[in-house]
């Protein structure tokens, strides 16, 4: 039945052809260097040295866990209060939370650096105040802050266009039939709100598992995680394309895994978007 | 109206400083040898380290335009961030240069492949003021590939406010007084050095056994040092962020600009040296060109203002010897021979060991 006409698939042309060249293409070449060697003949040694990075693989997961958990309990309620506000403050707050996206993300992880650092300015603070300075750069806490610092608009903007559509008439419905606050938050307003928690998780948490400049800044970049090893790989050379394919491919496979057992506690409600 | 005003102001500003860039004079520089304008009009693709020409800014002569002006040839100036960025570009050969400037090892691999253009240095009218000691170097021992740019060797940069003076030894970045102060390479050539140095090994060492013991003594600094490091060490250490780490040494000049309180010593162990020389690849389109260009790097007055820019010491007498060098008898960039440190040079290491040592690395540098 739903026949489309020329004209739309005309107006999907340009974005299809981006997708085949941009998404599909590099998926493609990517799997084939997964498994092959450096003479183009195939070898599953590739994926046999994946074990060497394991544990990377896991810190990157708990780390990704942890910042999008922490993205989450500050995004909630952001955006639940947002959407009690006056229309045109909703909006000025809108702008505020959009506004570090206007910078670049490498820059405002770098001016982290000069906040957190020994010499930085808390510490400055700290010590002019007579207090002892805290270790904060080149700690765990210091990554899973800049992803969370990084990530967070992508939390409030999804939960809050799907929170601000929820039909108000529901609501009073529920305080008609005897539910306390309490109640209504937690049997109308998060049950409708899931499809947007849901998209903001998949979009935090996948940029997160595989990010690689946060950690090397912020971590003292001693210890990779899985997105630093794929970085390093792919500038030693050529010769490690292969290798670096592998990881990437078993990391998208993995990413995959996490967002389908996430999606099972989601009802599948319309205006939640999964990848 | 307020708009309108900050508006015409802003842009008012902006044209000044357009204008004001545009401000350029050029040098009345004195030349060793005449220079023809043949070859006027045509191309010459120049492919350099980031930072490793003199560009005009504080007042100093920009070479490329100096070259075009003196020559008519007209330059492309590219840059690479390491040599082994520059040899892929090379190797794909979907691009052509006329000059490149590499490291040592990396002329030797290019060499051995084939892939460099023979000199004449006969033909170089300045080649005389290149001192005897950087010609016939184990990359080109004659002297029919490369002419040395500049020369730098490897030291430890460090704050005496924060840590005093610290022990003249590479073993200074595994010292526990140090811990989360302390910094070392991100890269492995360089990180595997230090260890290296400490075990007393050949830098260029083909015996695995070797690489693993600097791999097993590198990972029991891991926990010592504060990170990994290439060009952010120069914030650390300026902000004292860090209290020692290895570097180049023209790089050190550079961070004392910034903090004057930073010292610099070479490890009694030893440590590595460099030369940056300028090549000819294969794939030259104007080799007349490259050649007039060479010999123009080698002008006693383009090569002063090279060396003042970049902070590297310089193969050149005309330079070394000048009395209004900036950095003329600087202990650092040119000690003299009794303070001289024994020296080793990295060379072209075969694949297997390369690929060895990238992953001993790799697990040094995983969880």
């Amino acid at each position: 039945m739903n026949k489309k006409s020329f004209g739309s698939r005309l107006v999907a042309a340009p974005y299809l052809v981006w997708a085949a060249i941009f998404v599909i293409v590099p998926l493609l070449m990517m799997a084939y260097f997964a498994f092959t060697d450096n003479s183009g003949a195939f070898t599953l040694s590739n994926m046999a040295q994946i074990g060497k990075y394991k544990k990377a693989f896991g810190v990157s997961i708990l780390y990704a866990l942890a910042a999008t958990i922490v993205t989450l309990l500050i995004s909630y309620p952001m955006a639940y209060f947002m959407t009690k506000m006056k229309v045109s403050s909703q909006r000025m707050v809108m702008i505020i939370v959009m506004l570090p996206m206007w910078m670049n993300f490498l820059i405002r992880t770098y001016s982290w650096i000069s906040i957190l650092a020994n010499t930085g300015i808390i510490n400055t603070f700290l010590k002019s105040i007579g207090l002892r300075p805290l270790h904060l750069i080149n700690t765990p806490g210091a990554v899973i802050l800049g992803m969370v610092y990084d990530f967070v608009p992508y939390m409030i903007l999804p939960i809050y266009s799907v929170m601000s559509k929820i039909d108000k008439s529901l609501l009073e419905a529920a305080e008609d039939l005897g539910s306390n606050a309490f109640s209504r938050l937690r049997r109308v307003i998060i049950p409708l709100s899931m499809p947007g928690v849901i998209s903001g998780i998949t979009m935090v948490f996948v940029p997160s598992v595989s990010t690689f400049y946060i950690s090397q800044k912020l971590g003292g970049n001693k210890n990779w995680l899985i997105g630093d090893a794929i970085e390093y790989l792919f500038g030693a050379g050529p010769e490690y394309y292969n290798i670096a394919s592998a990881i990437s491919l078993i990391l998208m496979v993995m990413i995959l895994l996490c967002l389908a057992v996430m999606s099972r506690f989601s009802s599948d409600e319309e205006g939640g978007v999964i990848i | 109206m307020l708009k309108k005003s900050v508006l015409l102001l802003l842009s008012a500003i902006i044209l000044c400083c357009t204008l004001s860039a545009c401000g350029y004079e050029y040098m009345d520089i004195e030349l060793n040898r005449t220079y023809t304008k043949n070859l006027a009009g045509s191309e010459l693709n120049v492919y350099n380290w980031g930072e490793y020409i003199s560009d005009g800014s504080d007042d100093m002569m920009d070479v490329n335009r100096e070259f075009e002006r003196i020559t008519g040839i007209h330059v492309n100036y590219t840059t690479f961030e390491s040599n082994e960025s520059m040899y892929s570009q090379l190797k794909s050969g979907g691009v052509s240069y006329d000059i490149i400037i590499p490291s040592d090892y990396m002329i030797e691999r290019l060499k051995n492949e084939n892939m460099l253009k023979k000199i004449d240095v006969s033909r170089l009218q300045n080649y005389g003021f290149i001192y005897d000691e950087y010609k016939s170097l184990f990359y080109d021992e004659n002297n029919e590939y490369s002419v040395p740019y500049n020369v730098g060797m490897v030291g430890i940069i460090y704050n005496p406010e924060l840590i005093g003076e610290p022990e003249h030894s590479w073993k200074t970045l595994w010292d526990e007084k140090y811990r989360d102060m302390s910094l070392n390479f991100s890269n492995p050539r360089d990180g595997f050095m230090t260890a290296q140095m400490i075990l007393g090994q050949d830098l260029n060492t083909t015996n695995k056994a070797d690489w693993d013991a600097a791999a097993e003594l590198l990972k029991k600094g891991k926990g010592v040092l504060q990170s990994y490091v290439m060009d952010e060490i120069y914030g650390k250490m300026e902000t004292g962020e860090a209290a020692i780490g290895p570097y180049y040494a023209g790089d050190y000049l550079t961070m004392l600009d910034n903090n004057e309180d930073l010292k610099f010593f070479y490890p009694e162990e030893g440590t590595n040296i460099f030369v940056d020389a300028i090549c000819i690849p294969s794939s030259v389109k104007n080799y007349d060109a490259a050649m007039l260009y060479i010999d123009f790097l080698l002008e006693p007055e383009v090569a002063l203002h090279n060396a003042e820019y970049i902070g590297y010491a310089s193969p050149n007498r005309a330079v070394v010897e000048n009395p209004d060098y900036y950095y003329y008898q600087d202990e650092i960039l040119y000690p003299a021979p009794e303070d001289m440190p024994p020296t080793q040079y990295y060379h072209d290491i075969d694949p297997e060991i390369r690929s060895y040592y990238e992953n001993l690395w790799i697990d040094l540098k995983l969880y």
